[in-house]
Parts: structure tokens; C-alpha cells; sequence
């Protein structure tokens, strides 16, 4: 696979165990993902995605190789680094005690950005993410779709270059998946690298060009979406995901 | 700045919001001062003001137990009632039961006629020593005893006072009673009234006087003795929502938003220092508010303020920096919140007794009494005490903000270690 852009990812070597397993989680992975793509990282639960993800974002220090963003190494609470990203977890990461509009002024604050800055970036994203209305009311209030647009919100605040998505949809309704994920291919279309993972495999391939499918910590596939489905003669990502990684359960503890 | 800013705003912000965590800060700790305090100050008062009820069953039918019993009275710290019938404990513990009283004393029915009797012969004594003659009763024996029932709820300082009281009306009596005998021995005639009382009560009077350092002259109450002492309870009652934020904050989604972001987590835990130690200062100020201008409401004393404003100032800011320390520490250790607050009440408990907020450190015995010295709310209590009781100034109370704001450091470095430790900072 030819990367003609420069690179926002650049995994070498990486290998990282949890501390008090014998069993290394990673072993010499490597992977690049090229600036503006919206890459897809898929696998089965306890494939290693979410481990991957918090080794990318500085959650968990690299035992071995190294991880670079947008040329810079990622390490244990590198400022620099944490600048560049963004970061939408799964479980809502925000103050729930608080409203949209507190929310995005502190996490705003914690980026680095200014007073101006957060209120004006505050405002456009409001508007975006259709939460002006209730942008004084505390998120424990809101449905379970409102409180993602605002988990988004907050981790695009400082208009990142490279955005991490972990399940950034899951048990939200059509309308609001609609919006997310139309906001996401406008991010993209203005520079942003996103970094993708979910278990929504038909939603992946309405927003990922290049994707990458793992199990057991290895990546076993890693390529231009189309020309996966094509190799492996499949006419989806889900049957690409089965006929590669089994039908079998998969029980992660 | 900007972010520390945002951070303490956010705190504040969350803080208001939590209504449960303001009642625990204020409310309870509020309760708490006026409960003890009125308590207390009915213990004052049932040395000063209040008497403890005494029944008296008097078998004896002489001169001599009515004047013991005349004597108990003027010693001021009985309301004295008289009983009959009571024949033995059993009967004794009915009646105090059925009157309330918390005290019974018997006098047997021979004490008149025994005490006159001893009375004689040691006056017989006393003019033999002389070289005079002088009558001696055969066979005089000893009076019998004066048996004292007591409330087991009684405390011990309390009894030994009763018990004090009863043997300095006892001694009186049976004095008068030996200087009568003597009198009439020598003189042949009975010891005009004037001169006994002159000989008896003309005792040399003893001056009470609070010992401070600005040389006033107040006494103490029970609200001086208490608000300061529960005021420190108070600020370090904080751990029952700082510990629990902490642990909050640790656990809940927004922590791994925190950590990914380009702000170090000290930030967080410094805001919290600040907002808290904000609201440490503003209970020590409602506190002593009360005490100033709602205690003489409630009937009770008002509270004092040391004349040292400054010095209450840095004492009240180091107490409540150490509690704040505290909570945190506690926050940064727990896993639960369940487990900060279980840790974090038992433990103040804990350190509110070792500290002398319950029992007087001087008091305690041997371990404890220097147990007391690694207690934080020990060293804040003694300062307090100098300021409010004793007048002192800042200079006199440096001893025991050293301690206390060396403590206050070694918990700052244990929650420095502890989220390194945790990799959260």
C-alpha cells in the first residue's frame, strides 16, 4: 500500500504488554495512516482496537517501537502531542453537573484556548451539532444522542488534526448518527485525519476510505476499503470482517 | 492562569450543583456546633448555674444531721429533697429513680448521737493534752458511715466533687461539734453563736482567675471552648465531598478526556485546593457568625473573637489547607467513593479524638496523649485555643502552625506520589 501524503500516524515496531501479563498485547505492529484519510480500525472485541487507540492518544506508554503523530513521538503526557488530537471515547467524557456551553469552556481552557477562541468555537459548534437551544441545560439531562453531539463537541473544540473515534454513534438514533457523521466528512474535507472504530460495520463504510482490520493484537488486513472488498471477494465490510476474523465468539476478559 | 481559571470556575460551578455535598459541608457540621455547644453548656451550668437533685434520707433524729443536712445545702451544688423510708439500697435507688435525682446519701439513725459522742471525747483529749481535766465518754466508737448512691451516669470528676462537697459539710459539722464540746469544757458554758460562726466560716476566700496572655479576664463558656473545636471538625468534614469529587472525577468518563488533553492533571487538583480551601474559610465565617450573633439567641454565650484577626486569619487558612490535603489524599487513594467516604468519616472521627476535640489532650494517657502530636486537628485546636481562650497573638501561636503546616506538606507530597504512582499526573 503507496501513502502519497505525508504522515499523520506512524506506528514502528510497537510492542506493549499490560502490567502482570506475561503475553505481549503487541508485538512489532506497524502501521501508517496518511494525513487527511478517514481510516477504520476494525476487529472483534478484545481484538486490541481500544489498546491501540490509548497507545496513539498517550492512555498507555509504549513498551517497545515507537508512535508518532504528525512526525512527533508520542510519550507519557507529551503537551506538544496531546495538542494535535482529538479524542471522542466511547463512555461520555464530560461533566455530566454541567451545561454544553461550561463544558466546552473548560475542556476549551485545557486545550490551550484562549476566551475568544472558545466562545467563538463554542458558538459554531453549537449550531452544528444542533445544541443552541439547550446549551444552559446540565447534560445529565439530555437523551443519549445529545450527549454524544456533545462528546463530540468537546473533542473538536480546538479544531484538531487528527481525530480519534472510539464508537462515536453507538445507541444514538438515525437522525443524530445522520449528523455526526456528516460533521465528521466536513472535518475531514478541511484537513482532519479521522481514526475510526466502531462495530457499525455499515456506517464504517459510508465514512472510511482506507481501513485496517485486527485480531489478536496482529493486523491482518490493512488496505483501500474498495480494494479489500475486491482482493477478498466480498461484497461488505461485514462479510470482509467474518470471512477474516471467524464466526466464532469471542469472549474478552 | 487561564486554565486554572476555568478549572476553579468549574469546580465552583459543580460544587453548587451538589446540594447533598453543601448540606454535608455546612448544614451538618452547623448542627453539630449548636447540639454540642448547648450540651456542653448545660454541663457548665450544672456546675455553676444547674444543681444536681440529692435526695436525703434522714434517720437520725438529732440536732446534728439536721445541721448537715443545712450544710449541703449552702455548699450550692445540690437542690437537696428530703426522703424517708428508705431502708436500704434497693429502696434508695427506687426513690432517686422516682424523684430523678442523681445522687442519695443515708444518714444513719445514730450519726447525732455518735458524732456528739466522738465530738466529746476528743475534746476530753485535747484538755487532758492541756493538763486540765476534761469529761471523755467511755466506749465513744466510730460514727458510722454516710453511704453516697450515685447515678452511674455520673462521671468521675463530677462524683469526686460530690463526694469533696459532702466530706467539707461532714467535716464542718463535726469541727462545730468538737469546738462546742471544747468551749464548754474550758468555759463551763455553751460557745456563743457569733464566735462559732466567726471560727467556722470565717475561712480565707480563694480567687478564681483565668490565666491569658493579653491579660483579660473573661471566663471561659462552653462556646468558646466549642466553636473553634468544632469549627476545624467542620472544615475537615470536607472530605465527605472532596474525597468523594476526587474519586468521582478518577472513575467517571471525563478523567480519560482529562489525561489525553494538553494540561497536566495538577492543574485539577490544585483548583480543588483552592475552591475547597474557599470553602473551608467560609465555614469557619458562618461558624463564628453564629456564634457571635445567633448563640445569644439560643440562649447561650456569645463567641468571642480573638483580637488578632490576622492570626485567626493564617491559623483558620492553615487548618483548612491541611483538611483540604486531607480529602484529597483520601480522593487520590480511594477506588470508590464508597471507599472515601466510609475511610474519610471514621477517620476524622478517629483523628477529631486522638486530636483532643473530644476528651482534653492533657488528659489522655501515654500513647494517646502523644498520639495527639500527629493529629493535624490537635495542632489547630491548640491554636485555636490560644487565640480564643487565652488571647494570644500570632507570635504565641507559631508552635503549632509549624506542625501543622508540616503535616499539611507531607499529605502534599503524598498525593504528589500517590498520582504519579497512578500515572495520572
Amino acid at each position: 500500500m503507496a501513502l502519497n501524503n505525508p504522515l499523520a500516524i506512524d506506528i514502528e515496531n510497537l510492542g506493549f504488554r499490560y502490567p502482570g501479563n506475561s503475553d505481549l498485547s503487541f508485538s512489532k505492529l506497524n502501521l501508517k495512516i496518511a494525513k487527511g484519510e478517514r481510516f477504520g480500525l476494525f476487529g472483534p472485541n478484545g481484538a486490541g482496537k481500544t489498546t491501540l487507540i490509548s497507545l496513539m492518544t498517550g492512555l498507555l506508554s509504549v513498551d517497545e517501537g515507537h508512535i508518532k503523530l504528525l512526525g512527533k513521538e508520542v510519550g507519557k503526557k507529551n503537551n506538544q502531542v496531546n495538542k494535535l488530537f482529538g479524542f471522542i471515547p466511547q463512555d461520555f467524557s464530560f461533566y455530566q453537573e454541567l451545561s454544553t456551553v461550561e463544558n466546552l469552556e473548560f475542556f476549551g481552557a485545557w486545550y490551550g484556548l484562549n476566551r475568544q477562541t472558545i466562545r467563538k468555537r463554542t458558538d459554531d459548534l453549537l449550531h452544528i451539532l444542533g445544541l443552541e437551544e439547550v446549551k444552559d441545560k446540565q447534560v445529565q439531562k439530555f437523551s443519549g444522542g445529545m450527549k454524544r453531539r456533545v462528546n463530540l463537541a468537546i473533542g473538536v473544540i480546538h479544531n484538531p488534526k487528527i481525530l480519534f473515534l472510539d464508537e462515536p454513534t453507538v445507541g444514538v438514533d438515525v437522525q443524530t448518527r445522520y449528523a455526526i457523521i456528516n460533521y465528521l466528512l466536513e472535518l475531514n474535507k478541511n484537513g482532519t485525519t479521522l481514526v475510526y472504530t466502531s462495530h457499525q460495520l455499515s456506517e464504517a463504510e459510508g465514512l472510511c476510505e482506507q481501513v485496517a482490520l485486527i485480531d489478536d493484537g496482529k493486523i491482518i488486513a490493512h488496505d483501500d476499503l474498495d480494494k479489500l472488498l475486491k482482493d477478498y471477494r466480498q461484497d461488505s465490510l461485514e462479510h470482509l470482517f467474518l470471512n477474516l476474523t471467524g464466526k466464532d465468539f469471542r469472549n474478552d476478559v | 492562569m487561564f486554565k486554572l481559571w476555568s478549572t476553579v470556575i468549574k469546580d465552583i460551578r459543580i460544587l453548587w450543583r451538589d446540594k447533598v455535598g453543601i448540606s454535608l459541608m455546612f448544614i451538618m457540621p452547623i448542627i453539630l456546633v449548636v447540639v454540642i455547644t448547648s450540651i456542653q453548656n448545660s454541663t457548665f451550668q450544672l456546675v455553676n448555674k444547674n444543681k444536681l437533685p440529692l435526695l436525703i434520707c434522714n434517720k437520725d433524729t438529732g440536732k446534728i444531721s439536721s445541721e448537715l443536712i443545712k450544710d449541703i445545702g449552702k455548699i450550692g451544688m445540690f437542690k437537696v429533697s428530703l426522703v424517708s423510708g428508705v431502708k436500704d439500697e434497693k429502696s434508695m435507688s427506687e426513690a432517686m429513680h422516682t424523684k430523678d435525682a442523681m445522687l442519695g446519701v443515708i444518714i444513719p439513725s445514730n450519726f447525732s448521737s455518735k458524732v456528739a459522742a466522738k465530738s466529746k471525747n476528743i475534746a476530753g483529749k485535747a484538755m487532758s493534752s492541756f493538763g486540765l481535766q476534761g469529761d471523755t465518754v467511755k466506749h465513744a466508737g466510730d460514727v458510722d458511715p454516710l453511704t453516697i448512691y450515685y447515678n452511674p451516669v455520673l462521671q468521675e470528676s463530677l462524683k469526686l466533687s460530690v463526694a469533696g462537697g459532702i466530706r467539707s459539710a461532714l467535716q464542718l459539722v463535726e469541727s462545730g461539734e468538737t469546738l462546742k464540746s471544747l468551749y464548754f469544757s474550758i468555759n463551763e458554758k455553751q460557745l456563743p453563736e457569733s464566735l462559732e460562726n466567726e471560727m467556722l466560716n470565717n475561712k480565707t476566700a480563694i480567687n478564681e482567675i483565668p490565666v491569658s496572655k493579653d491579660g483579660t479576664r473573661t471566663t471561659p463558656n462552653a462556646t468558646q471552648h466549642n466553636v473553634p473545636a468544632w469549627t476545624i471538625f467542620a472544615m475537615f468534614f470536607v472530605i465527605m465531598s472532596l474525597g468523594g469529587s476526587v474519586v468521582r472525577e478518577k472513575v467517571s468518563g471525563s478523567f480519560i478526556r482529562l489525561k489525553t488533553l494538553p494540561t497536566n492533571y495538577a492543574v485539577g487538583i490544585l483548583s480543588k485546593q483552592i475552591t475547597y480551601m474557599g470553602v473551608t474559610m467560609i465555614q469557619a465565617a458562618v461558624i463564628f457568625s453564629m456564634g457571635i450573633w445567633l448563640f445569644p439567641h439560643m440562649g447561650l454565650s456569645a463567641l468571642n473573637l480573638p483580637s488578632d484577626w490576622l492570626a485567626l486569619f493564617i491559623v483558620t487558612l492553615v487548618c483548612g489547607w491541611c483538611a483540604v490535603s486531607y480529602a484529597i489524599c483520601v480522593g487520590v487513594f480511594a477506588d470508590t467513593q464508597e471507599q472515601a467516604n466510609g475511610f474519610g468519616a471514621v477517620s476524622i472521627v478517629i483523628l477529631a479524638s486522638v486530636g483532643g476535640l473530644m476528651v482534653p489532650s492533657f488528659a489522655m494517657m501515654g500513647f494517646f496523649k502523644s498520639a495527639a502530636s500527629l493529629s493535624p486537628m490537635h495542632w489547630c485546636l491548640q491554636a485555636y485555643y490560644i487565640l480564643f481562650l487565652e488571647g494570644g497573638k500570632l507570635k504565641d501561636v507559631i508552635n503549632n502552625i509549624v506542625p501543622l503546616f508540616i503535616i499539611t506538606i507531607v499529605l502534599q507530597l503524598i498525593i504528589f506520589l500517590g498520582l504519579k504512582r497512578k500515572n495520572l499526573i
